[in-house]
């Protein structure tokens, strides 16, 4: 199968832009069907806003994709039940941390824990990950302790944790660079004849850096194992989607020349399944996907910004209704998946993690001045080295000069 | 010893072929760097012998190359890249100064980012706009980048070993008008270090520093001025990050005098740096006040007008005289 019959193969997943082609010089409907925000988006979803399964028969679009969570059990339901959970708490913990003033700034998944622990869980350990500065769910599902996600939100190192431990790579902040690293990534484990994959993280803002652009072009062109995951949030800070685009984000695939996908992003579920689906073509040999999780932003972009100078409240009421916990919660309850002693447990182990955040965070030293200096350069440079020396003799001075007291 | 004479370009070429024999983790990749071997040839037949997997022709997209060169590298591989020209690096300059130089850092030394960028710079061809810039100064000031620039057929084949075998960033600035320059090249030496200044002529009034392409004009400058008596010792700085300010001072404090050289903007230049480092060394040193020669605060000029802009012989013995003067 050639990425080009798959991505003909699926139309479906395409009336956007036959509905634009088709109105050729119409200009009103031509703007009308550019609009990326269609009231029902094309979505992939397996668990209804409700807490109920999708049912396969009904729906054509979903059959493609439900066989990848046939194995999915009740207990593995509770367990991405309590990723969210967890997920949701530390996140919630950081942001009061950050009102305390104890970390300078923080990014809130708040909203987006489907999209991320479901295409987290979908990664095996061999797997490579690069995030962006949000990934707090994903971080979660590679065994980085939350609470590294922190030091670089209070200010003590710009990452600090090594990649190569749980494949998951630094945040990186600058919108979109990482994506061409992830295809980097990716075409040396082709190189190495390795069946591992990539997935690269990012945001609807993102999509418009020409990076963005340049990854897909690269991955397209060495069919490279990289799955890049979209959490289209909405609002890239204070700017909606219709700023960065003028059709619905996964159709941009098609133009590169490898399938595009929309999927429910607060569908725990369905974002598994999309996700494995993808890193199963990536292992296969089948190149790149795009996969948009259609999600939301429940939260500022950072505690810098305010949305309520930039959004309505109907819209966040809205996207309330399709709250990815309170979905799967609905689920376990109906289907007795879960009873009240599940999550009572789990409400306990919330507040361990939120205590353990706390004094983690509280606790973290301050890194060592001559620090500054170190890991420049793996190789040393001789002008760090010389500013090292002269800065070390200053501090040293005021020791001397109190000693002489 | 097994001097064999060749061009820079060939220099370069074989420095290439040794790096991707030694070990295969070394990839080439760039545009047009495949079948045509780069628009100068330098990687001319590489992709012939080790094949499309080791010698990648990329997409025409600097940030996607420089971009993708950095996952590679997190893979284990050693991406030795290709920018075209000097004035197209500037859309991978957010990859190289925003990613490449501070990934070992902020990974608190977990990650090492042995990446090469190969940029042919400076003026001199001929060539169209966009084509003769002299950058260095901004990835010199950039912490976590290495930046060297050889001026001769030997450098060219060791310098280019050396960066490849950096675990460190290394941005390689290759003087274009020079690739056809001829020297010797002993293939079995044991080179000197990358970052060490190298004392091209010596002489005893007056010390004039340059790098790449400029090293050629200075030793002209020294042999005119030789004519009238003057010895002027030309040290090869070959590297600007970092530079060896030891090995200048040293040349310094025997002549008491310097003129640094170079084709980039004077302005916060490369030569600013060292004026204002061996100024405070050498202050008692120095007879006059350290000098410069470059290209001027405008854009670099159309090709008809370089002969202009660029610092030749008359412009550098009018610095050499001015300094002497003092």
């Amino acid at each position: 199968m050639t990425v080009e019959s798959t991505a003909a193969r699926k139309p479906r997943r395409s009336s956007g832009t036959k509905r634009a082609a088709g109105a050729a010089s119409a200009r009103k409907t031509a703007a009308a069907t550019a609009q990326p925000h269609d009231a029902e988006p094309q979505l992939v979803q397996l668990l209804t806003p409700e807490g109920e399964r999708v049912d396969v028969n009904d729906n054509p679009d979903v059959a493609e994709f439900a066989p990848y969570v046939e194995d999915i059990t009740t207990e593995d339901l509770r367990g991405l039940y309590r990723d969210m959970v967890l997920t949701r708490r530390f996140d919630g913990e950081a942001t009061a941390l950050q009102r305390q003033g104890e970390l300078g700034l923080w990014a809130s998944l708040l909203g987006q824990e489907a999209a991320q622990i479901g295409s987290g869980r979908a990664l095996r350990d061999d797997d490579y990950v690069f995030p962006t500065y949000r990934e707090h769910g994903v971080a979660w599902c590679r065994g980085v302790d939350p609470t590294n996600l922190l030091g670089m939100f209070r200010g003590v190192n710009h990452g600090g944790w090594d990649p190569n431990t749980n494949n998951f790579h630094l945040y990186t902040i600058v919108i979109g660079s990482q994506t061409l690293h992830a295809t980097g990534y990716a075409m040396g484990v082709a190189k190495d004849g390795a069946d591992s994959a990539v997935i690269a993280y990012f945001g609807d803002g993102a999509s418009s850096q020409g990076d963005v652009a340049e990854a897909f072009t690269f991955s397209a062109v060495y069919n490279s194992p990289v799955v890049f995951f979209c959490q289209n949030n909405q609002w890239a800070i204070s700017e909606p989607t219709e700023r960065q685009m003028r059709v619905p984000l996964y159709q941009r695939a098609q133009g590169f020349g490898f399938p595009g996908v929309r999927v429910d992003g607060n569908d725990v579920l369905a974002c598994l399944a999309v996700t494995r689906w993808a890193l199963e073509r990536a292992r296969r040999g089948e190149g790149p996907t795009l996969v948009e999780a259609f999600t939301y932003r429940m939260g500022a972009h950072t505690t810098s910004d305010d949305p309520t100078k930039y959004r309505r409240d109907e819209e966040t009421a809205a996207w309330e209704a399709k709250d990815p916990i309170l979905r799967l919660k609905a689920h376990l309850l109906a289907s007795g998946g879960a009873d009240e002693a599940f999550f009572e447990a789990l409400e306990a182990e919330s507040e361990a993690l939120g205590k353990r955040v706390r004094e983690v965070v509280r606790a973290m030293p301050d890194p060592d001045t001559m620090a500054i200096f170190e890991n420049v350069y793996a190789d040393g440079h001789a002008l760090v080295d010389e500013e090292r020396a002269q800065f070390a003799a200053y501090l040293a001075s005021f020791e001397s000069a109190e000693e002489g007291h | 010893m097994a001097a064999v004479k060749m061009s820079i370009a060939k220099a370069l070429n074989e420095s290439l072929r040794k790096a991707l024999e030694t070990d295969p983790k070394v990839l080439i990749m760039g545009e047009d760097v495949g079948k045509l071997g780069g628009v100068f040839r330098i990687t001319d037949g590489l992709q012939k012998d080790f094949g499309e997997e080791r010698v990648i022709d990329t997409p025409l997209a600097e940030s996607g190359i420089v971009g993708t060169a950095i996952g590679l590298a997190l893979r284990g591989y050693r991406p030795v890249v290709e920018i075209q020209f000097d004035g197209f690096v500037f859309p991978a300059y957010d990859q190289i100064v925003t990613q490449l130089a501070k990934m070992h850092a902020r990974a608190l030394g977990k990650i090492k980012l042995p990446v090469v960028v190969r940029i042919p710079y400076a003026g001199g061809i001929g060539a169209v706009e966009h084509h003769s810039e002299s950058p260095e100064a901004l990835f010199a000031h950039v912490p976590g980048l290495k930046v060297v620039s050889p001026s001769n057929a030997s450098d060219a084949y060791w310098m280019l070993q050396q960066a490849i075998l950096s675990d460190d960033p290394v941005i390689f600035f290759e003087p274009k008008r020079r690739y056809w320059d001829k020297g010797d090249v002993d293939v079995e030496a044991i080179p000197g270090e990358l970052h060490k200044a190298r004392v091209a002529r010596p002489g005893t009034d007056l010390t004039l520093a340059a790098y790449g392409p400029m090293v050629k004009v200075c030793l002209e400058a020294a042999a005119a001025a030789a004519e009238e008596g003057k010895s002027v010792e030309v040290v090869d700085l070959r590297s600007m990050s970092p530079v060896d300010f030891d090995g200048l001072q040293a040349s310094v404090e025997r002549t008491r005098r310097l003129v640094v050289v170079h084709e980039a903007p004077v302005f916060l230049g490369v030569g600013a740096e060292i004026a204002a480092r061996i100024t405070e060394r050498c202050f008692y040193h120095l007879e006059a006040p350290v000098l410069r020669v470059g290209g001027f605060h405008a854009p670099y000029p159309p090709a008809r007008l370089e002969d202009e802009y660029l610092p030749g012989l008359d412009r550098v013995l009018d610095a050499v005289d001015r300094s002497l003067a003092y």
